[in-house]
């Protein structure tokens, strides 16, 4: 059931190296200091510890400077004297040594760089995990995190070879680009002459497709997510799956050979397999019955261990598609799930928009129905004003007024507009090209940010064929297309323009769809035309989610790279889905 | 070669020491040195002249002249003295000079006389004068001795750290000390004086009376007192003209020597080279110049002019008026070669290779005898050595000539020695031409270092035989040539008569993009001259957009460096710019700043929100963004504010703010929190328990679990609860209550606007099948099948899809038959299927 790779796939370059890096380096780092003695989180609250030195290893976020200021000056107050370090990954802001010096403690601590910015989760998943990342450039307009990305982008070529090709969309992966681009000049030489091990690269910006991430994942790993969360890589199965009374953290990745065959499966397929598993497993342990005593003693030192062990996994895995089925049947999934498509479609949308209503008033989800108006926006290009205001009403009325915070993040992040009447592209740009003469220059950024808030999904989807027509059942069990992801009932948009423009190795062709993505000046292609790439590595494509990227998208394209001979390797800002998106967005009282 | 060492003089029987002319000095001196103040740098470095220094009139004519010379007396600076009386000159390890005014002000000049800075030795100096002042070198430096009118001695041992130190007093001091001098033991400078027949040691705790050991008696007075270049060794003149000499830490004499001269003498200076046994002192008188060592006689030479000595690493400078000597002791090799009737392998090399020039059979003789003997190796190496020593390039070719002679009779002769002391040659022999003037000999030059030597040849502005140097010797690009430039373009932007177009393009054309200069390093130097835009044009070559912003800010163009920062994409660096600007600017011109800039805009915002919540409010105001506004004090209505009426108020403020931004419909919202929050509040008076902050919809929820159905109605009318909602609403809290009857009732109340499928299915969440039931009979056709099937009747189901003719119905109840039970059930359906079919 599980697709083999074709014969030819290319191998994938070894990851490990980083963490080893990471590893020696924060080595390094601690044993600067003396013996460590215990871990704490970083909390605003007092540290217990006696130790005679207190080391912090925190994100570069003001609130964790304000934590430890607190936690210096209670330590001046009560007269101890202490010494401190804080060691800032994956790299320190000025902002946060302003905080420090603010707080009057700068002279206290002492501050050091862990630059761990790539985490491998899997053989072919690398995560920064920044998920403010989000947040700080989609919502915020705040440009920090670029850096960092053209860092990590320049430590990839550094170790595996520059990139013979490159493509990106979207502003950000401009920007990404072009720091990461005079990273690589001003160091000269050497990583010039390697052999690039990566053939083409490819940045995408999220906003170019919220729509993808919005949608409920019914991929096996996807839903896991959505279900019970995936936290870096690994995942914590309450009492509910393991049946015992005991949670327990598993990780998920290849290493895990029932998972790897089914992660990237519909959900329907899933239990069919994992019971013919089953089936295969009792079958391989039954063998032992006809065995003497020689053939029971190789039994036992050789498969024993193994299949015990997937016998374990096996069990957690029907486990936790157990408690998802019963999640997922309770709450009308298939209505949900029905909305979503009737959404993606863009029919019905009366009927949706009462769903939707209905949902807010049965107070199902603050998430879920924050997911489904943002859907419902971005597929009609905005709300109609009536529902815009009556959707809303309805929203605050279940989930408190501090949501009116919320719903001015949605629409400056263009998750959640409004219609304005007779407002189309023409008329925006000519409001735009207006402003341009007027001299407000901030004005201008607002209105241009207005303007790439136009999702034009509806036309986009044509253009790109994103619904599939189907003739009959879509057969999960046989995968056509990348819509299997979707029960077969659309092609996750950012995956489909990555194909697109691999195939094309340009975006030649697709002017449309990228004026139509509102990204036309964000749209590049470099070809530097490596002679002394090989053909496999050619073959090798990184992409780069700057704003995250969801499973869902990760199975689809490893389904593409299946079919054509590819094999995909992910970078992203965190993996994300609809509810960590939307829980970005939501204001909530602190 | 007869006469090659016709000017060598043996001292004793071991060594020999030999003095040659280095230049005729082209200086066209009209005073005497002797009317001078005079200071010599060590390592052929410049010399100073201050004329006419005691003058004390104020007439322009007479007052002091302050030369500067290269050590072949070509003029490098002349400047007029226009500060205080001078007492002593000197120069540092840095080649400044360092002048010690009387009022203890130490002045510090450039090799080229430009003013550096000043620094003063200190009140105590300064009120009882300076007598007398040494400049003296140490490991960490150049320091300053000082001796004051009170005959206290006050010392810094470098300085570049000022660090003033007073010794502690001489008991009984009455009088100045004959003679004194700074010693430098253990890393710490001491000072050793001599008052009278006495000797005291002055560190920084103590004075200590000491006495030299085996002195001899009848002393009554020390006349002079010299301390080798490296501090190892003492010599003291006395009055009976006997010289004692001996280790500087007075434990041990090495020798003496009774010159028999009673005169004091005018200079006594060490004349050793480092790993040599011999130990001399020279002394020199108005007209003579002595020799001594361990020997009984002395080499004497007559001075025909006012003469000054300047000790070096590995020898002794003479300068006169016209002349400019070099005296040392012969070094071993040399001497080994060229001593007359030497059978040394060197000089038979030398000879041979004079021989084979000559087409000689000879040259082979002398080549059998070496190799006989085995030492070829030490033969070449002799000469390359001996070739090193030797000043004039003639004689270095001809024992080069013959080491690379030696060397091809040898297989394996490294050919390193040979290669380095070529190439180390030509730079000394550059470096000692005449027009450049640094007269260094091979160990000085070993000792100073070639780095140290590029330093001196750039502080002298001789960049292109500073580039030459480091080209011929490979030096990688960063420490040499790189760094030549980079000096270079730092002098060039001194240069006031040139505009500043030229200067950039000039310096552009020459650096081009050569790695390790940073223009930014250029233009900060232009910048220290006072030349602003030509440091702005030179930012402009440099290529990294982050190195030109703290310059920029310097300059005080911020709002440029803004615009730098922002393109070098670094994020520090615009947070850098702003907090200047903030500081720079006032509130409004700030804001300004910030508003055309989006990037920046949004990063102070960040900061603002965690640190200054109130700047952030004036942002917003100051840009009329009257929507942020609203949203600021919406946050500010749970966030900050406490109090029912504070969070009312920052409501208020919210909605006034909304109706600005023409956003109605949040004003609306706002408005009506304002309205819920009071009645919340009333309610918690009234009936107590917890509504503050609950939602419309869960304060509504809480009533009716509370049983205040009356006031649950009322609030729903108020706030215009539509009745979807309320019945959802009602519905949810009726069966969390489990008022079944309650349920009923609201149920018949009027037409249920959400149909009667919900009824049923919240009856089942609380598993209450009999409540359900009597809601499934009610529930509309089209979901009735399902409504049957939740309450558990498949029967009833198949049923009602038969009627319906529904497929989709009848394969939803078919997949909800259970084998056993609902086996007629699934029978009944196949054959509806089959008889639909067939219609």
């Amino acid at each position: 059931m599980a697709f083999p790779h074709r014969p030819d796939a290319p191998e994938l370059p070894d990851f490990s190296m980083l963490k080893r890096l990471a590893r020696d380096q924060l080595i390094y780092l601690l044993e600067q200091q003396h013996e460590v003695d215990k871990l704490y989180k970083v909390e605003n609250k007092p540290a217990l510890s006696s130790s005679e030195q207190l080391c912090f290893l925190v994100r570069p976020r003001i609130k964790n400077m304000r934590y430890i200021a607190n936690l210096v000056n209670a330590d001046k107050l009560a007269g101890r004297t202490r010494k401190y370090k804080v060691i800032f990954s994956p790299q320190k802001f000025y902002a946060c040594e302003m905080v420090l010096e603010e707080e009057g403690i700068y002279g206290d601590v002492s501050c050091d760089e862990w630059a761990f910015s790539l985490l491998p989760l899997d053989v072919d998943l690398l995560s920064m995990e920044l998920p403010e990342f989000f947040r700080d450039y989609f919502l915020e307009g705040d440009q920090r995190w670029i850096n960092t990305v053209a860092q990590a982008l320049h430590l990839l070529s550094t170790l595996y070879g520059s990139f013979p090709n490159c493509y990106g969309i979207g502003r950000c992966a401009k920007m990404s680009y072009e720091l990461w681009r005079k990273l690589e000049e001003e160091e000269d030489g050497e990583t010039k002459g390697r052999r690039p091990e990566i053939g083409h690269i490819f940045l995408l910006d999220r906003d170019m497709d919220f729509v993808t991430a919005l949608c409920s994942q019914v991929v096996y790993e996807g839903l896991v997510d959505d279900t019970f969360r995936i936290k870096c890589g690994s995942v914590d199965f309450g009492p509910e799956v393991t049946s015992s009374d005991k949670s327990l953290k598993v990780l998920l990745n290849a290493e895990d050979k029932v998972f790897n065959e089914i992660r990237n499966e519909h959900f329907s397929n899933v239990f069919g397999f994992l019971s013919q598993k089953a089936r295969n497993l009792q079958a391989q342990y039954d063998r032992r019955r006809g065995m003497d005593i020689k053939q029971m003693k190789n039994f036992v030192s050789q498969e024993l261990k193994g299949l015990k062990q997937e016998h374990r996994l096996l069990s957690l895995h029907i486990g936790a598609c157990e408690s998802i089925m019963k999640k997922k049947t309770k709450q009308d999934f298939q209505e949900l799930i029905k909305t979503e498509h009737a959404l993606l479609e863009g029919f019905n949308i009366r009927e949706s928009t009462s769903y939707i209503e209905e949902h807010i008033d049965r107070q199902v989800s603050p998430i879920e129905s924050l997911r489904l108006m943002c859907l419902l926006s971005i597929t009609e290009n905005g709300l109609i004003p009536k529902d815009y205001r009556s959707l809303k009403t309805q929203y605050l009325q279940s989930y408190g007024p501090e949501h009116l915070l919320t719903f001015s993040n949605l629409r400056r992040a263009g998750l959640l507009t409004e219609q304005a009447p007779g407002d189309t592209l023409t008329a925006v740009e000519s409001k735009v090209s207006k402003l341009v003469t007027d001299k407000a220059a901030g004005k201008i950024t607002d209105a241009f940010s207005s303007l790439a808030k136009r999702s034009n999904f509806r036309a986009i989807s044509k253009k790109l064929n994103l619904i599939p027509r189907v003739d009959g059942e879509y057969d999960l069990k046989v995968p056509r297309d990348m819509a299997y992801v979707f029960s077969g009932a659309y092609v996750p948009l950012s995956c489909r323009i990555i194909e697109q423009v691999l195939e094309r190795r340009s975006w030649q062709g697709l002017d449309e769809v990228v004026r139509l993505l509102n990204c036309s000046e964000f749209a590049f292609t470099d070809m530097t035309k490596d002679d002394r790439a090989s053909s496999e590595s050619l073959r090798l494509i990184l992409v780069v989610f700057l704003g995250g990227c969801t499973f869902s998208e990760i199975s689809a394209l490893r389904f593409l790279g299946r079919e054509k001979g590819y094999r995909f390797i992910f970078l992203t800002t965190a993996v994300t889905n609809s509810a960590r998106l939307m829980e970005a967005m939501s204001e909530v009282k602190a | 070669m007869d006469c090659y060492t016709a000017n060598w003089n043996p001292l004793g029987d071991s060594a020999f020491y030999r003095k040659y002319e280095l230049y005729s000095m082209d200086w066209d001196l009209k005073e005497e040195l002797r009317d001078c103040l005079v200071a010599a740098a060590p390592y052929g470095g410049p010399i100073a002249l201050l004329r006419n220094p005691w003058r004390k009139e104020k007439a322009a004519s007479v007052r002091p002249v302050l030369d500067i010379y290269s050590a072949s007396g070509m003029p490098l600076a002349s400047l007029l003295w226009k500060s205080g009386p001078v007492v002593s000159l000197g120069w540092s390890a840095e080649e400044e000079l360092l002048c010690v005014q009387e009022d203890g002000a130490v002045l510090v000049y450039g090799l080229h006389g430009d003013f550096r800075r000043h620094f003063s030795m200190g009140n105590e100096v300064l009120q009882n004068r300076v007598l007398d002042a040494r400049i003296f070198h140490t490991e960490f430096g150049s320091g300053v001795a000082i001796l004051t009118g009170a005959h206290r001695f006050t010392l810094s041992a470098n300085v570049g750290d000022l660090k003033l130190r007073r010794m502690p007093e001489v008991p009984g001091l009455q009088s100045a000390p004959s003679c004194w001098t700074t010693l430098c033991q253990d890393r710490v400078a001491h000072i050793l004086l001599a008052v009278g027949p006495d000797l005291y040691l002055l560190d920084h705790a103590a004075c200590s009376a000491v006495t030299p050991p085996g002195l001899a008696p009848g002393v009554s007075s020390f006349l002079q007192m010299a301390v080798s270049f490296t501090y190892r060794h003492l010599a003291l003149f006395t009055d009976t003209g006997y010289i004692w000499m001996g280790t500087a830490s007075l434990k041990e004499k090495l020798c003496e020597f009774n010159c028999n001269i009673r005169a004091p003498p005018k200079q006594m200076v060490w004349c050793s080279r480092p790993r040599s046994k011999e130990r001399a002192v020279v002394v020199a008188w108005e007209r003579r110049l002595m020799v001594v060592g361990d020997a009984p006689e002395s080499i004497q030479f007559v001075l025909d002019e006012d003469s000054y000595l300047v000790p070096e690493l590995d020898g002794v400078r003479i300068f006169s008026r016209s002349t400019h000597e070099f005296l040392h002791e012969v070094p071993a090799a040399s001497e080994e070669i060229f001593k007359i009737a030497s059978m040394a392998p060197g000089a038979l090399l030398l000879e041979a290779q004079k021989e084979y020039e000559k087409e000689s059979q000879k040259a082979d003789e002398y080549l059998r005898e070496i190799q006989e003997l085995g030492q070829l190796t030490q033969a070449v190496q002799q000469c390359i050595e001996a070739a090193g020593h030797e000043h004039q390039p003639d004689m270095q070719k001809s024992l080069l000539r013959a080491a690379s002679f030696g060397k091809c009779f040898l297989d394996r002769f490294p050919p390193d020695s040979f290669v380095c002391m070529c190439q180390d040659l030509r730079v000394l022999n550059a470096v000692r031409d005449y027009h450049i003037g640094i007269p260094l000999t091979y160990s000085q030059y070993k000792q100073l270092t070639i780095q140290v030597l590029l330093d001196r040849l750039v502080l002298r502005r001789l960049y292109p035989l500073a580039i030459q140097i480091c080209e011929y010797l490979r030096l990688p690009e960063v420490q040499g040539v790189s760094r030549i430039l980079a000096h270079w373009a730092c002098y060039k932007v001194q240069q006031k008569d040139v505009s500043d177009e030229d200067v950039a393009r000039a310096i552009n054309q020459k650096l081009g993009d050569t790695p390790g200069v940073s223009y930014s390093d250029i233009a900060a130097r232009a910048y220290g001259c006072g030349r602003t835009e030509l440091a702005i044009k030179l930012l402009e070559y440099e290529p990294r957009s982050g190195e030109q912003v703290p310059l920029l800010l310097k300059m005080k163009r911020s709002k440029l460096a803004l615009s730098k920062a922002i393109e070098s994409g670094d994020t520090d660096l615009v947070f850098t710019v702003l907090l200047h600007l903030k500081n720079e600017l006032n509130r409004g011109d700030f804001f300004m700043t910030l508003r055309n800039q989006p990037m920046a805009l949004s990063l102070y915002r960040q900061f603002c929100k965690h640190q200054e919540l109130e700047t952030l409010k004036d942002l917003y105001n100051q840009d009329d963004n009257h929507q942020e506004l609203g949203s600021f004090h919406i946050r500010a209505s749970y966030a900050t504010e406490e109090r029912i009426e504070g969070r009312v108020a920052a409501l208020q403020t919210a909605a006034d703010a909304f109706y600005k931004a023409k956003n109605e419909f949040a004003a609306k919202a706002t408005e009506d929190q304002m309205r819920l929050l009071r009645l919340q509040r009333r309610l918690e008076d009234e009936l107590g328990g917890q509504f503050l902050d609950l939602s419309l919809h869960d304060t509504v929820t809480t009533l009716i679990l509370g049983g205040h159905n009356k006031r649950a109605e009322q609030l729903a009318r108020d706030f215009r609860i539509p009745d979807k909602r309320l019945w959802w609403l009602k519905l949810t809290a009726l069966a969390d209550l489990e008022d079944w009857e309650e349920l009923e009732k609201f149920s018949k109340s009027k037409k249920s606007p959400i149909g009667y499928l919900p009824f049923v299915e919240i009856c089942m969440k609380q598993h209450n099948k009999y409540e359900a039931k009597k809601y499934a009979s009610r529930v509309g056709p089209e979901q009735k099948v399902k409504a049957l099937l939740l309450v558990g009747d498949v029967a009833q189901a198949a049923d009602v899809a038969i009627e319906h003719r529904n497929e989709a119905e009848l394969s939803l109840v078919l997949s909800h038959c259970t084998g056993a039970t609902d086996g007629a059930t699934a029978d009944k359906i196949q054959r509806a299927r089959a008889q639909a079919q067939k219609k």
